[in-house]
């Protein structure tokens, strides 16, 4: 057991054993620090411009992520270097931070350390070396510019990450790894006292105990929701339980039929593996957030969270997910559908935590569609959101599984559509259509800020039959603006 | 890479018309310049949060803040008896609170304000008020405002010849409507200011503010001192964009009332979500209009009605809708007209100045009108603009201006050239045919802005230059830094003035201990009027220095010049600091004020008539987008923009402004919306709900030009200004959407309001089908 949350600043060990748990990495560095160049435009993790780079160990290998400083807590740092924006220059600017000011890439500059620490993170990426103007721009979907336009900060960006020489970072990463390695203890870390902490379980089975004593505990994976209980309603979250050092909660195993994610596995790892199964899975995740909460969520997150809008659910509900629960030394195992109960309200136990999400891989004869639906296209929270999965036979439909996000109180099956779907052929459009139109008799969606019921329904519809006529052969360059499928997964 | 273009005539000068880079831009990477938030806070610095109200409308019954005062770490809470002077923040009518003592007038409005030792405490505290509010029947929309005829100010309208008359004999004639939301500057920083006092009744304040002037103004008169005594001093901001100009002042005003109260410095800086919930927009318009036309789609005459949702009280709302009827013609000649304006009242936040301050939403409506021509006489839009074009003998706006500047149609011509508009629309009109579901559309529009405060007294500007003994200068201006460059300009022509590199100027804080009486930065106007004022202060010292020179080495006056950090007498070169140091010794005043006013502006708002504006700004954009028939969802594809700086005092600022303008105009007319509930409750109170433009948004066939122009006025170094014009080249994108509408079922109107979000864009190709 450890006492003290650690983390290094600029090669200096910082522990911190009495601290409001609640704290976030942001008023760490403005208020105790006093290091003021990382900027609050919003404390919500919406803007990017508290964006700071933590450089941790990652099978052994150094990686940098950039997170929202404004709703990732300072205990969330433990193991790692927090590196801030006025960390990186050296005699001269950093190559990232010299390219901005070559391009123009700053007018007002508030959202400028933002886009430094993007950037640099992009700088240290392992691929960095074919970097490409659409990756630049997705490594900054989470900084908003409210002056620029963006282009000269993506032409800065891709200039300095197009051939990146060694900076400081790397010529230290020898020692930077050494560091690192000896805060990696694997022990448990609980600081604070039993009215008020911020605990960190190294294994499984001290998670299960240490849940079970204090089940009114709030665990956290990134934090990119709670984050926001704390910033915006001021609530008070005396005891917290962090998932990001759980052996084995942040693995993908890849098995012949499945993939199983642990609930700690983040967005942005997620996506990789998911990507795999389909590509509209990888351009949903790729949309999820920006680079800075796709670093931090986590899957566990996204589906425990319960929420009606939470992109993965519907997905992985279509793709016939289960999801591993755990309490106390007790597991069980059940259809990811079962476990949204209501609104708000899931099949989770006191002092329950959800283990695992095991996801089934397409099997010959299987096709999957998903489609996101926002006001904005990057970095928006879905206004709905579908998801298709059909089995066919000789191009006749076998079995349809259809669920939708932002259609009622929870993540949902179209379950009339389904059946009314079952035996038509897929190129057989006027059937279809005529199919598509029960979907009235599966939602009874809500008008708020982000669409009106009506549209939600209209859309709805349009998605599948969207679905059903890419899957018939249309290829998706007919029937999307954007987001396009690489291949042509038709039947 | 972009590259600067290269038509710029530059030749002579050293410093000016060069793309250095903002002056700031090597700490703004570094995280070293400092906004408010991130001074260094004197020792036992305060922290307020504001408390506001839960209703749009009604009375407070009771105010029960003891649980707010009780709270961990508080050591004030303040209202409005709290003031001692005037309870006021309204900067041209006085019907603004700082806090709300008996009605309350919109949803959110502050009520009181806690004053803690730190910034979380004073928000926890706030939540624990506890006030009874006999809620009132609240107006909310533009149209509750018309039916309820709720107005703030009196109609005012612009009337030439028999509107209706000519339109009932037109050949054509259309109707309509079209609704332009509003739209949250979304500035990155958010209010903020620091207020320490001083002995004697003194305040210093550090504020984020287009206008400290006017933040000095409302402190003294809340304080009840004199306007000498309180400091107000701006080193820069995290944008602004217009909501700075006059909501600023609020915060500034209870930081500084704080500070009053505590003998303590005093800081605020709003919560995003509060900052969005209690400060205005930009006005929503319904615009309501009747066209008459002949079958070549030239115009007869034009009949607008522009309905303005000004909130609950008049700050600035004269100007903007004001400027939304000077641009009610956009770039068009209208021979009859009536351009009809009300200001309504609404129980919202009072909307106020955004880039273009009403001139967006004026042109909005005559662009829609102009195709919904194109469609009615199935015409290429682009060329029922180029018919109705402002020329020889059809050059009088109908607030009797003569246009004397118009480049429009050679900006035009050249734009549809290298965008190779023509070819495109049919490329598009063919590949819509065989399109189901994708459509495309494309549009080119023009803009014609007009530059000056349209409230002529504020045209005028003021700065301070010294000369060190070290040939260091230390510049001060008026105007007010937020990122558009402003501060670097004016160093550019000192520096040049001077002869002198970049680096030897040191820009410095704007203070109004430094330059009194200042107007606003804003109405596009920074760079022309204070680069005048500062370039006389210069002047002023350069010709002293001259005289000194002449006399020191005994050449004629005439005969030395200022360049590359020397003072030349004939071909003798003396380092300018030997120089400076010398004159110091002979006793010459090595610092100035210069002043200046924009000449030849007069506009009489009694007779509608005159000449409100020094000149006017050009530009013209093609932009092409695809939308989804299935869904609304909608990409924009390429964008070409073409436009005037006349020459450019620093192009690669200008095409930063150029290109920042037109993405935040694109915002506003696609993913920006404002949602309000029937409680008046603003539900798009944060990033996450309101959607400001990413990276994804802009095209990556994007391209940028300056036009290649001079100002026929003499502006400093005949430059023009380029805040606000470019914001309004967006309104192609919005065009180029309904065009794509429109080619399901040409010849039909395209009903589509603006934000042109998915639904917006699926409810109009759905009107389209049925109609
Ligand atoms: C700017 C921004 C953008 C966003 N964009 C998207 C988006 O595009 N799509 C989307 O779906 N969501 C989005 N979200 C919401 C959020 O990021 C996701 O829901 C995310 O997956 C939550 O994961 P987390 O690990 O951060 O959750 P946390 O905030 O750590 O936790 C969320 C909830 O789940 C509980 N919890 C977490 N892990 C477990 C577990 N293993 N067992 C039991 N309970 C657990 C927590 O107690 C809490 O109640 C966005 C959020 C932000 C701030
Ligand atoms: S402050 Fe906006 S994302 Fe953190
Ligand atoms: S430079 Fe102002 S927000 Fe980006």
């Amino acid at each position: 057991m450890r006492k003290a949350v650690r983390f290094f600043r600029n090669g200096r060990l910082i522990e911190r054993a009495e601290f409001s748990p609640s704290t976030t990495l942001l008023d760490y560095l403005r208020l105790e620090e006093r290091a003021t160049g990382t900027k609050e435009g919003c404390a919500e993790g919406d803007c990017g411009a508290c964006t700071v780079v933590l450089r941790r160990l990652l099978e052994g290998k150094l990686v940098y992520e950039p997170v929202n400083a404004c709703i990732l807590l300072a205990g969330q740092a433990d193991g790692c270097e927090v590196i801030a924006v006025e960390d990186i220059a050296g005699e001269q600017l950093h190559p990232v931070q010299q390219a901005l000011v070559d391009h123009h890439g700053s007018q007002c500059g508030f959202c400028t350390p933002g886009f430094v620490m993007a950037g640099f993170a992009l700088y240290h990426r392992a691929e960095q070396k074919s970097c490409s103007r659409a990756k630049v721009v997705e490594a900054i979907s989470g900084n908003l510019c409210r002056c620029t336009g963006y282009r000269p900060i993506v032409d800065a960006t891709l200039q300095a990450c197009a051939k990146p020489a060694a900076d400081k970072f790397t010529r230290d990463a020898k020692e930077a790894s050494r560091r690192l390695k000896k805060l990696a203890d694997g022990k448990d870390v609980f600081a604070g006292n039993e009215k008020q902490f911020f605990a960190a379980p190294a294994s499984v089975s001290s998670l299960a105990k240490l849940y079970l004593k204090h089940p009114e505990a709030t665990l956290i994976g990134g934090n990119t929701d709670v984050g926001l209980w704390i910033t915006k309603e001021l609530r008070e979250i005396p005891k917290i339980i962090w998932l990001g050092r759980v052996k084995g909660f942040d693995k993908i195993e890849s098995r012949a039929k499945e993939v199983r994610l642990g609930a700690a596995v983040k967005i942005e790892a997620a996506s990789e593996a998911l990507a795999r199964i389909d590509s509209d899975l990888g351009e949903l995740f790729r949309r999820f957030g920006g680079w800075q909460v796709r670093s931090a969520a986590t899957i566990g997150g996204n589906i425990a969270n319960g929420s009606p809008i939470g992109d993965s659910p519907p997905a992985l509900i279509a793709l016939g997910a289960t999801l591993e629960l755990q309490r106390g030394a007790k597991n069980r195992t059940i259809p990811l559908e079962k476990f949204f109960l209501e609104y708000r309200k899931q099949d989770r136990r006191r002092g329950e935590f959800v283990r695992a999400v095991t996801v089934p891989k397409l099997t010959k004869g299987e096709v999957f569609r998903c489609f996101k639906i926002s006001k904005r296209y990057d970095q928006d929270i879905s206004s709905l959101f579908g998801a298709i999965k059909l089995r066919l036979k000789n191009r006749k439909i076998a079995e349809a599984r259809i669920a939708f996000g932002g259609m009622a109180g929870t993540p949902k099956r179209a379950k009339t559509v389904e059946a009314k779907l079952k035996g038509l052929s897929v190129g057989d459009r006027a059937a279809m259509e005529k199919a598509l139109v029960s979907i009235e008799q599966d939602f009874a969606p809500l008008s708020d800020m982000r669409a009106s019921a009506e549209y939600r329904l209209k859309a709805a519809r349009a998605l599948l039959l969207k679905a059903m006529l890419e899957i018939a052969g249309k290829p998706s360059q007919l029937t999307r603006a954007f987001g396009r499928r690489a291949d042509a997964h038709a039947a | 890479m972009h590259t600067l273009p290269d038509r710029l005539e530059d030749q002579a000068p050293h410093t000016v018309r060069k793309p250095v880079a903002h002056d700031s831009a090597a700490r703004h990477v570094a995280g070293s310049a400092a906004y408010v938030d991130d001074m260094p806070e004197p020792a036992g610095t305060l922290h307020l949060a504001p408390g506001g109200s839960s209703v749009a409308a009604g009375k407070i019954r009771k105010l029960d803040l003891e649980a707010v005062k009780r709270a961990p770490d508080v050591i004030a809470v303040l209202t409005a008896k709290d003031i001692p002077g005037h309870n006021n923040i309204g900067a041209i009518v006085p019907d603004e609170p700082l806090f709300a003592s008996d009605e309350v007038r919109f949803h959110g409005q502050p009520i009181f304000a806690v004053v803690a030792e730190s910034y979380l405490a004073a928000r926890k505290a706030a939540k624990l008020a506890k006030i009874q509010i006999a809620a009132a029947r609240a107006v909310i929309t533009v149209d509750d405002a018309l039916a309820a005829k709720s107005k703030l100010l009196d109609d005012y309208d612009f009337i030439n010849g028999d509107a209706a008359a000519e339109i009932a004999v037109s050949a054509h004639r259309i109707k309509g409507v079209l609704r332009i939301g509003g739209q949250e500057h979304f500035y990155l920083e958010g209010q903020a200011a620091l207020a320490i006092p001083g002995e004697n009744g003194e305040m210093h304040i550090h504020s984020s503010t287009q206008h400290p002037s006017e933040v000095q103004h409302i402190v003294a008169h809340l304080l009840q001192v004199k306007l000498a005594a309180v400091t107000v001093e701006v080193r820069r901001m995290g944008g602004a964009f217009g909501g700075k100009e006059s909501q600023a002042t609020q915060w500034a005003a209870m930081a500084a009332l704080a500070a009053h109260v505590t003998k303590r410095a005093c800081k605020i800086r709003l919560d995003r979500d509060d900052d969005m919930a209690m400060t205005g927009k930009r006005h929503d318009f319904r615009a309501d209009y009747e066209i008459g036309f002949d079958g070549e789609g030239r115009i007869r005459a034009y009949d607008v009605q522009l309905a303005a949702r000004c909130g609950h009280s008049v700050d600035l709302s004269p100007g903007v809708v004001d400027r939304a009827m000077f641009h009610a013609d956009n770039a068009y000649y209208l021979p009859v007209s009536a351009i009809r304006s009300k200001r309504l009242k609404t129980n919202t936040v009072s909307n106020t100045a955004f880039r273009g301050f009403g001139g967006p939403q004026g042109m909005m409506a005559i662009e829609r009108a102009i195709d919904a021509i194109a469609w009615k006489l199935k015409l290429d839009p682009l060329d029922v603009r180029l018919n109705n074009l402002y020329g020889a003998g059809r050059d009088t706006t109908p607030y009797g201006m003569q246009i004397k500047d118009n480049v429009l149609p050679e900006l035009i011509a050249e734009l549809a050239r290298t965008s190779g508009y023509r070819t495109r629309r049919k490329e598009i009109a063919a590949w819509n045919k065989g399109s189901e579901f994708l459509k495309r559309g494309i549009a080119l529009t023009p803009v014609k802005f007009g530059i000056s405060f349209t409230v002529p007294h504020l045209n005028q500007a003021g700065a301070l230059v010294h000369v060190y003994r070290d040939g260091s200068v230390h510049l001060n201006h008026g105007g007010t830094e937020m990122g558009q460059g402003l501060f670097v300009k004016i160093a550019q022509v000192v520096a040049e003035e001077f002869g002198l590199s970049l680096e030897r100027v040191k820009i410095t804080a704007t203070n109004t201990g430094k330059v009194p009486n200042t107007s606003p930065t804003a109405a596009s106007a920074g760079s022309d009027i204070n680069g005048m004022a500062a370039r006389n202060a210069a002047a002023t010292i350069r010709g002293r220095l001259a005289e000194f020179a002449a006399k020191h080495c005994g050449v004629a006056v005439e005969r030395i010049s200022f360049r590359d950090d020397k003072v030349f007498a004939d071909n003798r070169a003396m380092p300018f600091e030997e120089i400076v140091e010398a004159a110091y010794r002979a006793r010459v005043p090595l610092s100035s004020t210069g002043f200046y006013a924009t000449p030849n502006i007069d506009f009489d708002r009694e007779r509608k008539n005159g000449r409100p504006f020094f000149y006017f700004a050009y530009g013209a954009a093609c932009s092409e987008v695809v939308i989804d028939t299935l869904t609304g969802e909608m990409k924009i594809e390429r964008v070409d923009l073409l436009h005037d700086v006349g020459r450019s005092l620093n192009p690669g600022i200008d095409i930063g402004q150029i290109e920042g303008g037109f993405v935040q105009g694109a915002g506003w007319l696609t993913s920006e919306e404002l949602v309000y509930d029937k409680n008046g409750r603003l539900t798009t109170h944060a990033p996450s709900t309101y959607k400001i433009p990413t990276a994804f948004d802009v095209p990556e066939d994007f391209r940028v030009s300056l036009f290649k122009n001079s100002n026929r006025e003499d502006t400093i170094w005949r430059s023009k200004a380029v805040g606000e014009p470019p914001l309004m080249l967006a309104i192609s994108v919005f065009a180029a959407i309904a065009d794509a509408i429109h080619s399901i079922a040409p010849g039909k109107p395209v009903p589509l309001d603006a934000p042109a979000t998915p639904e917006a864009i699926l409810r109009a190709v759905d009107a389209v089908r049925v109609q």
